[in-house]
């Protein structure tokens, strides 16, 4: 990099420049236009009261103090702020928790490990709107093919999306079956590069499985365990399309399954059910879930980082 | 001594099928519902409801004519691949231009340019979405492929920078400093020397841009509503709303939508596989 200057320079400087700056051009004026600039007006919008698309007058904290203290606002985003957190926690334990013993299983190498890998992913690389349409289908209560599986051995009709108990546990599933590719192939590459001495050595002393997994795999993996959680508490705080397709943009029923990103959503562009729709306070939830997203990550580094350290 | 290893070997032995059997019963809980929808696609709507296990009657094509008959899936596919291919192509163009700029030239500034650039990956956009669609109301581009093309390239620009800056650090400098001896202008290296070299990073960053923004389905729900015009994951949910009963077309909608991308997965599933998991693989 520091192998002195360009004869170009010495030879025409301005148009060295100009080739460089026209080179870089295209690329900063979309980030300036299309990134930063709402990035920050998102910041400023969230003090303004909106009339329709047009804000209307600085009015300080009033939107947040709506979302976070005035019924039925703060009751509605406390509601989905709820089921953001139990999405996290549930999609760390049930797709993580088993995208690891996966990945366990897979570094064995055993016959057919390779196309398992590619059948895992596949709906990874499938839309949302795909897979929660299909579920939605699959989990129908009369006709559905969970119900009808579950008929053969007695068990009797569940309206798994209508019941408010089962519903979003029935939302994330679907989740977990479309993403469960995703840390699994993460977290295997992460095992794959633990060296084979490490793994031998420990086979030698007489490690069992169970041993092998928790004393040498699980610290030393612990990078890609960061990468995971991290990924995970993001795509949690902005779920949106799965719920959307599969519960509606209410969350339905009666607000079981309803999230931030749908709430947000209705906030910002209205829906026909609720008929609000105000920019004031659409943009200080956002505002609000990126602080959640940004801090939580931040902090959230910090803290794994050193745990990878001292594991 | 031998008993011992003899122990181990089919203790082993017990332990390998354990998991080859919790791997097949994985294979098969991801497979199966994929399976039964393409089946379910070929049925008629008291076939699905009353043998739903079964494989279907006859092997018929009649949901799949009234698919193209009756909707407008065809339009949708159509704009899905439109908008992916400018979204992809632009976000090579631009991102290649800057990281050409960044890694091959020294220049005041540089590192401060490809800071920003990073910055923009830790920027989730859907969150500044009420600003941007009043941007993009101002310019005229709510409701239009430019608009969410561009949307697509501002998202797409940041890794896609990322990588290219890193891939063409990598190059040779020998190649590019011979080329300016014999008096080549700095953009036939760039042109004929240097970029036919990151043809991999290429495939990485279109592979990368192109599965989510295909499957986007956020952006143009907020930002198209001409149905002519809207994209293949949004018109499901249009279609869905008018064949809610129709099980047999609805399937077979969901199968048609699944088939593009399903089939370019089997053919490059190791550079899709590589190319989304990249961002988390250090």
């Amino acid at each position: 990099m520091n192998n002195g200057r360009r004869h170009t320079k010495k030879a025409f400087p301005w148009r060295r420049s100009l080739w460089i700056a026209s080179l870089l051009a295209p690329a900063l004026v979309v980030m300036v236009l299309l990134v930063l600039w709402p990035l920050l007006s998102a910041f400023r919008l969230a003090f303004y009261e909106f009339n329709g698309l047009q804000p209307t007058g600085f009015i300080g904290f009033e939107n947040f103090r709506k979302v976070l203290f005035e019924q039925p606002y703060s009751g509605w985003t406390y509601n989905a702020l709820k089921h953001n957190i139990i999405a996290f926690v549930a999609l760390m334990v049930f797709e993580n928790g088993t995208a690891f013993l996966l990945a366990y299983a897979l570094l064995k190498a055993l016959p057919g490990h390779r196309i398992h890998q590619v059948i895992v992913f596949l709906p990874v690389v499938l839309s949302a709107v795909i897979v929660g349409f299909l579920w939605k289908l699959f989990l129908h209560p009369l006709f559905g093919l969970v119900n009808q599986t579950l008929a053969l051995v007695g068990i009797g009709a569940i309206p798994w999306l209508g019941n408010e108990h089962t519903a979003l546990g029935s939302v994330l599933f679907a989740n977990v079956w479309h993403w469960l590719g995703f840390p699994t192939l993460v977290l295997l590459a992460g095992m794959q590069r633990v060296s084979k001495e490490v793994i031998e050595a420990a086979r030698l002393d007489g490690a069992g499985d169970y041993v092998l997994m928790t004393k040498i795999i699980w610290p030393l993996i612990a990078p890609s365990v960061t990468i995971v959680t991290i990924l995970t508490f993001i795509g949690s705080f902005n779920w949106f399309e799965i719920p959307y397709v599969m519960a509606g943009l209410t969350g339905s029923p009666g607000g079981a399954t309803d999230v931030l990103g749908l709430y947000f959503y209705r906030t910002a562009f209205g829906s026909t059910t609720t008929g609000i729709q105000d920019f004031g306070q659409g943009s200080a939830l956002a505002v609000m879930m990126f602080i959640i997203v940004a801090g939580v990550t931040a902090i959230a580094l910090r803290y794994l980082r050193r745990r990878e350290i001292e594991l | 001594m031998s008993a011992t290893a003899h122990r181990g070997q089919s203790g082993e032995l017990l332990r390998n099928g354990a998991i080859q059997l919790m791997l097949g019963l994985n294979a098969i809980i991801m497979i199966y519902p994929l399976f039964v929808m393409v089946m379910s696609s070929f049925k008629t709507n008291a076939e699905i409801f009353s043998s739903p296990f079964a494989l279907p009657a006859h092997f018929s094509l009649a949901n799949a004519e009234r698919v193209w008959s009756e909707t407008n899936f065809v339009r949708y596919l159509a704009n899905s691949v439109g908008i992916t291919v400018a979204a992809v192509a632009l976000i090579l163009l631009f991102s290649t231009m800057a990281a050409y700029a960044i890694a091959r030239y020294q220049f005041r500034l540089s590192a401060l340019v490809l800071m920003f650039f990073l910055s923009g990956m830790t920027v989730p956009l859907k969150l500044a979405i009420i600003p941007l669609f009043i941007q993009l109301d101002s310019l005229g581009l709510v409701d239009s492929y430019a608009g969410l093309v561009l949307v697509y390239v501002a998202m797409g620009i940041p890794s896609a920078v990322f990588i290219m800056t890193g891939f063409l650090r990598t190059l040779p400098r020998e190649l590019e400093e011979s080329a300016r001896m014999d008096g080549a202008s700095e953009f036939r290296i760039m042109r004929s020397i240097m970029l036919p070299l990151a043809r991999p990073a290429f495939v990485i960053v279109a592979i990368q841009n192109a599965v989510p923004i295909w499957n986007d389905f956020f952006f143009p729900l907020v930002l198209i509503t001409s149905d002519n015009l809207k994209t293949l994951p949004q018109g499901l949910t249009v279609f869905v709303g008018e064949f809610t009963t129709d099980w047999g077309v609805l399937f077979t909608g969901l199968t048609l939508a699944a088939l593009p991308i399903t089939l370019l997965y089997t053919v490059l599933s190791k550079q899709f596989i590589s190319g989304i998991t990249q961002g988390a693989i250090k």
